[in-house]
């Protein structure tokens, strides 16, 4: 959820701006917040070697295709918002938001997942791409395949679908009609372009292997 | 979502000193397939999110004296991808390969699987574990229970959304688990409990204990599949699953596992299909005889009697399938 949501949030809002305030105010960070929110019992484990972050603002450091970001943000904010709200890469969509429609696929450390459903804070040191690393310059492969094929209507799932895709060739560059199908199965496409797509899948497949964007 | 402050933690112990003896203040998160969907629907507020990612020892699946040791943070593609996993524990296999997505294999976790929160739409819109209103009635009795128990054991009507649970129980397996104190062992059907109030969580964990490893025994001759039901081909769960585990002499069963996945709040085993097995040659006739067993004690609620069959179903098949694989 981006600050600015948040802050309409009224669930949120409260608690929120009252702890940024505290944090703000006595310029505490890590560890030593610990008091912030808990009794000086509770807070006893903390006070240990572990260091925590938050909930304010900490900074974060993201390898983003190859580029590293240095952003300051909640723990609370997901690796999805992060990249569209922070960086402004708006390739990867914010559809379901709960890990149930795959718009917003990306790859991180060479395997998909749902960006809306990692904390950017817990995808630092991982090695992430975005449509916008693979698409750099001339389009990918996959995404030319989907242009061939007609894998998109409305195109609100394409970016998701393609770096879905990308993530399932590179595991499995010489795939069946049944494995396409099932390697793709986490993501949806409500205008219903699952045939184009599968075919733009399975043309990819022959073009990454004549070594477009291997 | 409420903002948190998040640790990550290097060893179980910091990771335990860093909970809460209440539920509801920390939540610990691994793959967070679950946990980040209930806190942005203010299911789970906690003050503290402890990442138990950063801990080597929960990571890594290991062959230990005819076994197999898998860590809590292995995530299921893994676990699926796992060559004695793949070899020796087909069940397993199947039902990690079954989970929703690859997005979702990537990240989820098997200690995730089993303590994830029930997919009961009462409880994620709010109104409780037991899908409750101010008065205390079942929301699910009187309501849409279409995808709920048909083995309740009420107050609690909701169905355990575990998809290694029923898999690891027919295997015989244990999991760890880590506490203030220490550490202690419990055996996986024990691990799932129904609640009695609202009050009550699904697992038998203390809120300052984490889940740190699973731990099943050698299933070298024991021929074992898990068959689910789906609805949908990927992004959901199971209708009903059916986890087997045969020990056999020749065709003859000597000894019979058969647990039942998404039908109630725990995974259900099914004695009486177990006793309809032993000592019988395993046959297209006695599969089904063990599959009308499985549910003869079945207890559908208005909406659900459909599941009652595939149960039956989803028994005869696993049991078909299980002996045409290598044990």
């Amino acid at each position: 959820m981006s600050k600015h949501q948040d802050e309409l949030d009224p669930k949120t809002r409260k608690a929120g701006f009252s702890r940024r305030g505290f944090i703000r105010g006595v310029g505490a960070t890590g560890g030593a917040l610990g008091g912030a929110i808990w009794t000086e019992e509770e807070a006893q484990g903390a006070q240990g070697a572990v260091k925590t972050a938050g909930p304010g603002a900490v900074p974060v450091t993201l390898n983003i295709n190859g580029k590293e970001h240095k952003l300051n943000i909640e723990p609370r904010m997901t690796l999805l918002d992060a990249c569209r709200n922070q960086l402004d890469l708006t390739g990867a969509k914010r559809v379901c938001d709960r890990a149930t429609c795959g718009a917003c696929t990306m790859i991180m450390n060479g395997k998909v997942v749902y960006s809306c459903t990692v904390l950017a804070i817990d995808a630092q040191g991982k090695q992430i791409q975005t449509i916008e690393g693979i698409s750099a310059g001339r389009p990918h492969a996959v995404s030319v395949a989907f242009v061939n094929n007609d894998g998109q209507q409305c195109g609100y799932c394409t970016p998701g679908f393609v770096m879905a895709a990308k993530g399932f060739l590179d595991r499995n560059p010489n795939p069946t009609y049944e494995q396409v199908k099932s390697g793709l199965g986490g993501n949806l496409c409500r205008c219903g372009t699952y045939v184009g797509v599968r075919k733009a899948v399975l043309e990819a497949a022959k073009a990454v292997k004549g070594g477009k964007n291997a | 979502m409420q903002a948190f402050e998040y640790a990550s933690p290097t060893t179980v112990k910091e990771a335990v000193d860093m909970l809460s003896s209440k539920w509801g203040e920390v939540d610990i998160l691994a793959g967070g397939t679950d946990l980040i969907s209930l806190m942005k629907e203010y299911l789970h507020t906690p003050r503290r999110v402890v990442n138990l990612k950063g801990i080597k020892e929960l990571g890594g699946i290991q062959k230990t004296g005819g076994g197999l040791r898998i860590g809590a943070t292995v995530t299921l593609d893994e676990l699926a991808e796992n060559s004695t996993a793949r070899s020796e524990y087909q069940s397993l296999v199947r039902a990690a390969l079954g989970v929703s997505s690859p997005q979702i294999r990537n990240m989820g976790t098997v200690g995730g699987d089993l303590c994830q929160r029930p997919r009961c739409w009462y409880f994620r819109q709010g109104f409780g574990i037991l899908g409750q209103d101010k008065s205390g009635a079942s929301l699910v009795v009187n309501g849409e229970n279409r995808y709920h128990a048909i083995f309740p054991q009420p107050p609690a009507y909701f169905v355990s959304a575990s998809s290694l649970g029923p898999a690891l129980i027919a295997l015989g397996a244990k999991v760890k688990i880590a506490g203030p104190s220490g550490s202690r062992e419990l055996p996986v059907e024990r691990l799932f409990v129904a609640p009695r109030d609202s009050s009550s969580r699904e697992i038998a964990l203390a809120s300052n204990e984490i889940l740190t490893e699973v731990i099943v025994p050698s299933a070298r001759g024991v021929r074992n599949t898990t068959y689910e039901v789906r609805q949908k081909e990927a992004l959901d769960w199971p209708l009903v699953s059916a986890s087997v585990a045969l020990r056999m002499k020749g065709s003859t069963v000597t000894n019979a596992r058969v647990v039942l996945g998404h039908v109630g709040p725990t995974p259900v085993t099914a004695a009486e299909a177990e006793k309809a097995l032993a000592g019988k040659a395993l046959t297209q006739e006695t599969a089904t005889e063990a599959g009308k067993a499985a549910v003869a004690g079945a207890r559908p609620l208005t909406g659900n009697t459909y599941k009652v069959q595939l149960a039956r179903i989803a028994v005869q098949r696993a049991l078909l399938e299980a002996v045409k694989l290598r044990g």
